[in-house]
């Protein structure tokens, strides 16, 4: 294995595409390398992106943040701003891993891990996240969920990494709530997880929702329908209800050691009801 | 193979050494360094054992590559304690009984070292929650968290 | 006073305070050695292939391209073993290695010892092993079916009934009186079955050894081990030494709780280090862990108990069926042994039946095959209680087990404190504290036999008069401060007089294992008997100094004095003294004890739990918890409150999350701790531990062991809650959330 520390993207970006092997990015390293000691992945080169100029910066541009594709979750936790606007994108940051884990891992490297359990992914969906990817190309930039495509799987080409997230300012009246169930408190894997982002009126009607889904199909759920069911309520009992029923209507997991078809459907449409009470308590309703 | 050249800072001293590119820092502070206090208990970011800090974070050395750490500064178990001076952490340890076979001690003491840096107040809330990722299995955590509380009132007098 | 010369009466200085440990300062800033901490000069990295099939003959194994790899200095297969004995293979030795079959996935089959760790990992994938894939069974009920695939041919013993496949090997009956009058008298019969996981000890540090062996077959060997001399005996079997050429010396432990005393690596590293010439380190990772060494048995249970309406137990009655991995092991006999002790029966009967499957074989963790059995037991007890309306407490307070009771495995019940736990459980406030909606109290007891067993202690006294303890029992939670503090309590001198050491294998005679809660009763026996030697010796030396008589010489508080009045007038002579002129006086002084220690004493615990069931997920959280255990008495009372909330937080993971989990394919599918899930500490709330002491005469000082007595009741008391919370009963361990969520909801869909 060789191990090289890009100085700017392109040159990240080389060689990527140069490599003939196996190659990984490294970030905060705690998915890849969980891999190479169980050998489930073997890379002929690791390259370190983090010496590259302004990987590591949150700023704050017009209408977005920009997180670069380096940014702890940790450093994003301690962000005020974020912190303020996007509550459900930091729950879920909080909830990979340990204190440990966070002082390392990072957005991007839950998304291209592309495990439908991630969960940051479901609440960067749930705000509209986008990225933005440099490659061979040059430069692109394409929605969050575009990215993962089936398990271990994501959409990224030779030689393309993301080198960032933008994540577009919530307007007054909004906010978003993360959920997971893990049968520990800490230091374990959604087993099926909730996000829900909400705009509400002055009046405390809901005028925009997106309810997004984890690990209960190979990839991201968006659920429309389920959105559709609070949109114009005050997310009452029975919207929510039937908000909740919607979601569990789209669920297509699998069974295995972690949970079984029938608990992640079940307890989906629990969570996303739950988040949606969150998410409407703290948009200050 | 080629071996990657480090320069680093551990624990207030300068030290380079060589490593292979897949070698974890863990593997470097144990198996070259011969800084043992620093524990493997999974190798994979599960137990907290391995817990140091980088560059003032909190890390598993675990998951980190050996290469990673050029012109970093990393703090260990063995840089904890001043001379003969224990710190307060490490001697309400002791004081508390918050050790049985103390393995998991190293880990949980930098872990929780870094949490009063950052927080010289938490509740045992708190401490459970930053403490979830460093696993213990002889005490039940009871000692350990009421040794971190008894500590921090310590330290903040 | 009786023949042990009790003093459990008096007045204590040492004991029962709660010093500094020894090996405290080491431990807290990280130079404690551990197994894996240790590197000599010219040393060698080792690595292990393992089996990736459950169950497959293996046909041939090809080293050569491994042998060939620059750096790589051995590769070791089960036929390098074969010329250390002429004898059949022992099963330690086929666990350690395989030989015609790999029997459970993970099962070593070769081993690389190399310049480093990435070589030898390198060289571990030159290996080509040939498989002949054989059919693999790993439950317990199907591998007693007469269909199953057989695992290990050739271990059934004689009295094992007819009419199960080769895989049941032993048989094991227990119990006294007429069952059918029994529940015959009762006014209600509950019969149901149970179901355990195969739980892992899950200690922190992996199993390691650093080996040096040379070729006139002298070894040193370094480990991590709950008891070296065990480790010796083995490895010296298996490598065809004589025990004096095997030096075994302990390092510091990180956790053990039985899985420790055994062997899975040591022979290898013994090996590879003859076949290379030079010192070998082998240290696992943690799946190895997970994989190849031993979790418990997995069991499957029938339990039958009759009781009348005023809550008397009429008849009990429990079938276990217990698998153990690819060996024959005798767990399942203390689990029938165990699983009415806590009760005084007319009529119980309790049979067990040891299985055999493709998973690794299992080893001890705390009071193995108790918890199992019962868990069962007192789940049952907990329903008849519920559905009769009675008070669960006071219902075991009324059917408890006594002095002069006949036990359920036999022996007759000496004083022990079941009686006492009960009455304090009751008196405490968390018995009578309000419950809220969802929320439920569980209860249950736990029982272990104890074990005392062969012990050697030395005890030097020092020129300047301070103590030397050496001892062979590896310290595996503060044992080091308590046996300083009976030596200094003994000998009348202050706690930080002593040190005391653990010896390697030559140092001192046999020394069993550090298990069956027998270190701080028998070690600590022997220190005392160890004291009680020097001191006769110091009194000896002082009646020559003196010219009087030895019997007119008494030690008092550190202190040789008169006997009495007609012994003459001398100030008195402390221990400083006497040693300073030891020399002068014969020449050093020591004590020394050795014995197989008897009178461990049997221990008995309470545990009660408060938990929350979130129906919508079945998730359960645990909200309070209290331990009350008979300590007969707490030396260190801060380590055996540590061993009483340890062991109670290894039954709430236990009953919780914690399980072995095989695919289809007969691997483990779960070997790491994400997603083996021991608690952590944001899944607890502080753990309440009471301490009673009912002094056990069979110790000078009244020491019970309190180890393994913790981890027994909280299978029973967790699911006694969760069931009393949902008004379910479960019958089921793990009590994971899914299985819950569905109970519930199928409690909702059948109305
Ligand atoms: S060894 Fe690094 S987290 Fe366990
Ligand atoms: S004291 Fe043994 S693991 Fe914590």
């Amino acid at each position: 294995m060789r191990y090289v520390a890009a100085k700017s993207a392109e040159e990240a970006s080389n060689f990527l595409l140069q490599e003939t092997g196996v190659s990984r990015v490294l970030a905060g390293g705690t998915d890849v390398l969980v891999q190479m000691k169980s050998g489930m992945i073997e890379p002929d080169l690791i390259v370190d992106i983090k010496k590259i100029p302004g990987i590591r910066n949150i700023t704050e541009l017009d209408g977005f943040f920009r997180i670069g594709a380096a940014v702890s979750g940790s450093e994003v936790k301690d962000h005020e701003n974020i912190n303020k606007m996007l509550p459900g994108v930091v729950e879920a940051l909080d909830l990979i891993g340990s204190t440990q884990i966070q002082g390392r891992c990072t957005m991007v490297g839950n998304l291209c891990n592309a495990s439908p359990a991630a969960d940051s992914v479901p609440a960067l969906v749930a705000v509209n996240a986008k990225v933005n990817i440099i490659g061979p190309q040059g430069e692109r930039s394409c929605n969050v969920e575009e990215i993962p495509i089936a398990p271990g799987k994501t959409s990224l080409k030779k030689g393309e990494f993301i080198v960032s997230v933008d994540i577009p300012y919530r307007p007054e009246f909004s906010s978003d709530a993360y959920l997971r169930f893990t049968p520990r408190t800490e230091m374990d894997i959604a087993v099926v997880s909730a996000s829900v982002a909400i705009e509400m009126s002055k009046e405390g009607i809901c005028e925009n929702a997106k309810v997004v889904l984890g690990a209960v199909a190979p990839t991201v759920k968006i659920v429309g329908d389920a959105s559709k069911e609070i949109v114009g309520t005050k997310l009452d009992e029975s919207s929510l209800k039937k908000m909740s029923l919607k979601c569990v209507e789209i669920c297509e997991p699998i069974s295995d050691k972690r949970g079984t078809v029938e608990f992640r459907t079940e307890v989906a449409g629990v969570l996303a009801s739950r988040a949606a009470k969150i998410a409407y308590k703290r948009a200050g309703f | 193979m080629s071996q990657v050249h480090i320069k680093t800072k551990i624990n207030g001293d300068n030290i380079e050494f060589l490593c292979d590119p897949e070698e974890t820092l863990l593997d470097i502070l144990r198996d070259k360094l011969h800084l043992t206090g620093t524990k493997e208990g999974c190798g994979t970011g599960d137990c907290g054992a391995c817990s140091i800090t980088l560059d003032g974070k909190l890390v598993c050395s675990c998951l980190v590559l050996g290469a990673e750490a050029d012109n970093s500064e990393i703090s260990t178990i063995e840089g904890m304690s001043n001379g003969e001076k224990l710190h307060p952490l490490q001697q309400k340890f002791l004081d508390h009984a918050a050790l049985q076979c103390g393995v998991c001690t190293p880990g949980i003491l930098v872990a929780a070292k870094s949490l009063l840096e950052k927080n010289p107040d938490p509740t045992e809330s708190e401490v459970r929650y930053w403490l979830a990722g460093n696993l213990c299995r002889c005490t039940g955590y009871d000692k350990i968290i009421k040794a971190v509380l008894d500590a921090a009132k310590e330290m903040r007098s | 006073m009786s023949p042990l010369d009790n003093t459990y009466e008096k007045q204590f200085k040492v004991i029962g305070t709660r010093p500094p440990r020894p090996d405290g300062i080491e431990k807290v800033t990280g130079k404690a050695q551990y197994g894996a901490d240790l590197y000599v000069p010219d040393m060698l990295y080792a690595k292990i292939l393992r089996s990736p099939h459950p169950h497959a003959k293996i046909i041939s194994i090809d080293t050569s391209e491994a042998e060939k790899l620059d750096g790589v200095k051995a590769v070791v297969t089960s036929k390098d073993f074969s010329k250390f004995s002429d004898n059949k293979p022992s099963d330690t030795l086929v666990n350690c290695i395989a030989h015609e079959k790999a029997l459970y996935d993970g099962h070593c089959v070769a081993a690389v010892a190399a310049l480093s760790n990435t070589i030898a990992k390198s060289a571990l994938k030159l290996i080509n092993v040939e498989y002949e894939i054989l059919p693999h069974v790993t439950d317990v009920d199907e591998a007693m079916k007469t269909d199953s695939p057989i695992v290990n041919k050739g271990y059934v013993l004689e009295n094992v009934p007819k009419g199960f496949s080769e895989n049941v090997t032993s048989y094991y009956e227990f119990g006294h009186g007429d069952l059918d009058n029994g529940f015959n008298n009762a006014d209600l019969i509950v019969e149901r079955t149970f179901k355990t996981e195969a739980a892992h000890q899950g200690y922190i540090e992996p199993h390691a050894c650093l080996a040096s062996m040379t070729p006139d077959g002298k070894a040193d060997l370094w480990c991590c081990t709950q008891g070296h001399y065990n480790v010796r005996a083995l490895c010296a079997d298996i490598m065809g030494m004589e025990s004096s050429q095997l030096r075994v010396t302990p390092s510091e432990i990180g956790g053990g709780f039985g899985g420790k005393t055994t062997i899975f690596i040591e022979p290898i590293a013994l090996a590879l280090s003859l076949k290379s010439g030079k010192p070998v380190k082998l240290v696992m990772t943690r799946d190895e862990v997970f994989k190849a060494t031993g979790p418990t048995v997995s069991s499957s249970m029938d339990v039958k108990i009759g009781m009348t309406k005023d809550g008397v137990i009429t008849a009990g009655e429990a079938n276990l069926r217990y698998q153990g991995g690819a060996f024959p092991n005798g767990t399942v006999e203390m689990g029938a042994q165990s699983a009415f002790a806590a009760y005084d029966l007319k009529a119980v009967r309790t049979k067990g039946w040891n299985v055999l499957t493709n998973r690794p074989k299992q080893a001890a963790y705390r009071a193995p095959g108790a918890p199992q059995a019962i868990y069962a037991v007192e789940s049952v007890v907990d329903e008849l209680c519920q559905k009769l309306n009675l008070d669960p407490l006071e219902i075991r307070i009324k059917n408890a087990a006594k002095k002069g009771t006949k036990s359920s495995y036999g022996p007759t019940f000496d004083d022990i404190g079941l009686i006492a736990t009960l009455e304090a459980a009751k008196k405490h406030p968390h018995y009578l504290a309000p419950l809220e909606e969802n929320q439920g109290r569980g209860l249950s007891c736990g029982f272990w036999f104890n074990f005392g067993g062969d012990t050697c202690v030395t005890l030097n006294v020092n020129f300047d008069g301070t103590i030397g303890v050496t001892e062979g029992n590896p310290d595996i939670g503060g044992s080091r401060a308590s046996i300083s503090q009976m030596a200094a309590e003994e000998l009348g001198i202050s706690y930080d007089k002593v040190r005391t050491i653990i010896a390697d294998t030559n140092s001192l005679g046999h020394n069993e294992v550090t298990d069956g809660s027998r270190v701080t009763f028998a070690v600590g026996l022997a220190t005392i008997k160890a004291a009680r030697a020097a001191i006769k010796e110091m009194c000896k030396r002082v009646s020559l100094i003196w010219g009087i008589d030895e019997d007119a010489v008494r030690w008092e508080n550190g202190s040789a004095i008169p006997a009495g009045p007609n012994a003459g007038q001398f100030d008195p002579m402390s221990i400083e003294e006497i040693a300073a002129m030891s020399s002068q006086t014969g020449g050093p002084i020591a004590g020394h004890h050795e014995v197989n220690a008897e009178g461990a004493g049997v221990s008995f615990g309470v545990h009660l739990a408060d938990v929350e069931v979130d129906k919508e997920t079945g998730s359960t959280k645990v909200l309070r918890y209290t331990v009350f255990q008979d300590a007969g008495k707490a030396i260190h009372p801060s380590y055996v409150e540590g061993q009483m909330q340890g062991g109670a937080v290894q039954g709430i993971g236990w009953a919780l999350n914690e399980e072995y989990i095989y695919g289809e394919d007969g691997r483990l599918q779960n070997a790491g701790f994400l997603d083996y899930r021991i608690p952590v500490a944001s899944d607890l709330p502080m753990i309440e531990p009471v301490i009673l002491e009912i002094p056990n005469p069979g110790h000078p000082y009244g020491v019970r062991g309190v180890g393994e007595t913790s981890i027994v009741p909280p299978l029973a008391a967790i699911n006694n809650a969760v069931s009393r919370a949902t008004n379910i009963r479960f019958s089921e361990l793990p009590l994971s959330p899914p299985k819950v969520l569905s109970s519930l909801k199928k409690e909702i869909n059948d109305g």
